[in-house]
């Protein structure tokens, strides 16, 4: 039987992952030093673990409320309120989901219909184009640019609107450039959102690993406050993706919405991983602010490393990526990933995974040790020397 | 310069290259390299040191923990007593405590027998030395923040992720 006839249009449809065939290739061959993970090397700091372990031997091993934990809810408040100045409640606006992933899912199924269309940012994080697309949207692409720090400006946004536009998702501190949006860059585009009434689906994932300033959010600007719904979790900042735990805050109407949902097809968020987020909430911010200062550490070491050796990037102000241009090399992001995966064994993603605007770059994770970079950006220099870049 | 940076940088590993330093805190080598320097004559930085698991060398090696009471001295207080103890190299470290005793002195011996005698023969006998209590380590399992029997734990991540 010919199986793949019954699969669905829409499934059939999705493209394959950019970074799938990387992973294949890299994941064959012994040795390759890796600078593809979008994730934290840091193991999740043990008073979260030792959490999580004590409510499994508590007993406590059951569903919990659909929208989550009420205390971990009201942690979640809370620590939005300390760290980013918003205000929400734990009862009417907080949903807690199985990472960031499942909030980005819900949050598109629950505002766009067939014929809407949601514009996203390109170089942009791989699942949201097939997140829209599953949610029967139509993606529409602003393309970021390098001399604009791949920031959202409003020239672009505006372009980018039709009437047909529902919503937007951006992703500031991005993956995978490392870009940021101030609340000076915020303040030019707030005006067009409230205009055209956009709902904007803002992943902030990233929040905590804000380098330069205090890290921004739209919903911080009230006017547009409830047309906003953040996504976040403890994946990056608590070292914990393994938990998968993540959280959506928005107006109680979107709320209610996403947890319609969220509570047929997950029922509820993991109860041990549950028990952790409250300890990380808790008590957990003196080891983020650790790992932070590590980070920032690793960035500055790997933006001068690549710059000496010719790999051309700018300072990024967030996440754990930097995104250098390859374009004086005359290859191709994906040639150019290859070929250096091939020889001098070292894994990085091409900039296309992340969409076409991603041509002519490199993601480069520094979630590693000095050492590894170290290692890495040696091999990188070799690779670049042999063809006399 | 982050002094603060630098310094915990240096805590976690002596080894970095200045080069890398430089890089990792976004300063020249010749700024890190004077900042060490100075540090080093202003005795912030009072060595470099390794640690060392010699429960896994062929090394005889026994480490005790050492309350001392002390009455104070006139004048000094308890810094001469400290001194006259501080002094002898089997001393690895010493500290002035709260609670029962005065002090605390961490010795390194080649065995127990001689760790015992070094207590009875020269730190018991210290002038306004009153006591002694020696608890002798039978396993170290964490030294300066580095866990020294686990394993080291596997990359578990995957080579490339999004």
């Amino acid at each position: 039987m010919m199986y793949d006839t019954l699969l669905s249009r829409k499934v059939k449809e999705i493209k394959p992952s950019g970074i799938r065939k990387f992973f294949d290739l890299a994941s064959q061959m012994e040795g390759v030093i890796s600078l593809g993970v979008g994730e934290p090397d840091f193991h999740t700091p043990w008073l979260i673990c030792e959490s999580a372990i004590y409510s499994i031997e508590n007993g406590q091993t059951h569903y919990t409320a659909n929208q989550g934990l009420f205390e971990l809810r009201k942690q979640i408040c809370a620590y939005m309120e300390r760290r980013f100045h918003l205000t929400y409640d734990p009862q009417k606006n907080v949903i807690v989901t199985v990472g960031g992933s499942e909030a980005i899912d819900i949050s598109l199924r629950s505002i766009v219909d067939p014929g809407d269309e949601v514009i996203l940012l390109q170089p942009g994080y791989v699942a949201y184009t097939p997140c829209v697309e599953l949610a029967g949207a139509t993606p529409k692409f602003i393309e970021l640019t390098e001399e604009n720090q791949f920031k959202l400006t409003p020239e672009l946004l505006e372009a980018a609107i039709s009437d047909k536009t529902k919503a937007i998702l951006i992703n500031f501190p991005s993956n995978p450039t490392g870009g940021v949006m101030t609340k000076e860059d915020y303040a030019k585009i707030v005006p067009i959102i409230k205009k055209h009434q956009l709902i904007v689906i803002s992943d902030e994932i990233y929040a905590e690993l804000s380098y330069s300033e205090e890290h921004c959010s739209l919903a911080n600007f009230d006017e547009i406050k409830d047309q906003v719904i953040i996504i976040s979790g403890f994946s990056k900042a608590f070292a914990m993706t393994g938990w998968r735990l993540g959280f959506t805050l928005a107006n109680e109407t979107f709320t209610s919405a996403m947890n319609k949902i969220h509570q047929y097809i997950i029922m509820s968020a993991p109860t041990a991983a549950q028990y952790g987020a409250i300890e990380a909430l808790r008590h957990g911010e003196k080891e983020v602010q650790k790992m932070k200062e590590s980070y920032e550490q690793r960035r500055n070491f790997v933006v001068n490393g690549c710059n000496r050796i010719g790999l051309k990037t700018h300072l990024p102000q967030g996440a754990f990526y930097i995104f250098p241009s390859i374009q004086n090399t005359g290859m191709t992001s994906e040639q150019f990933c290859e070929e250096l995966l091939k020889e001098q064994k070292v894994a990085c993603v091409p900039g296309t995974a992340f969409g076409e605007a991603g041509e002519g770059f490199i993601r480069i994770s520094y979630a590693y040790s000095i050492e590894h970079l170290k290692e890495a950006i040696a091999r990188i220099d070799i690779f670049l020397k042999n063809r006399k870049f | 310069m982050n002094q603060e940076q630098l310094l915990s940088l240096l805590e976690k590993n002596s080894r970095y290259d200045t080069k890398d330093l430089a890089d990792v805190l976004n300063e020249t080598e010749e700024h890190i390299l004077e900042a060490m320097s100075e540090m080093e004559r202003q005795k912030i930085i009072c060595g470099y040191h390794t640690v060392i698991n010699w429960d896994k060398t062929n090394t005889d090696k026994v480490m005790a923990l050492i309350e001392i009471g002390a009455t104070p001295e006139r004048e000094y207080g308890y810094d001469r007593i400290a001194r006259n103890i501080y002094r002898y190299p089997e001393v690895d470290s010493m500290y002035l405590m709260s609670g029962t005793s005065e002090f605390m002195v961490i010795i390194y011996g080649k065995t127990m027998q001689e760790i015992s005698e070094f207590v009875a023969m020269k730190l018991a006998c210290v002038e306004y030395v009153k006591s002694t209590a020696t608890f002798f380590v039978l396993k170290q399992y964490k030294a300066d923040g580095e866990i020294l029997e686990e394993a080291e734990v596997k990359e578990e991540r995957l080579i490339v992720t999004p």
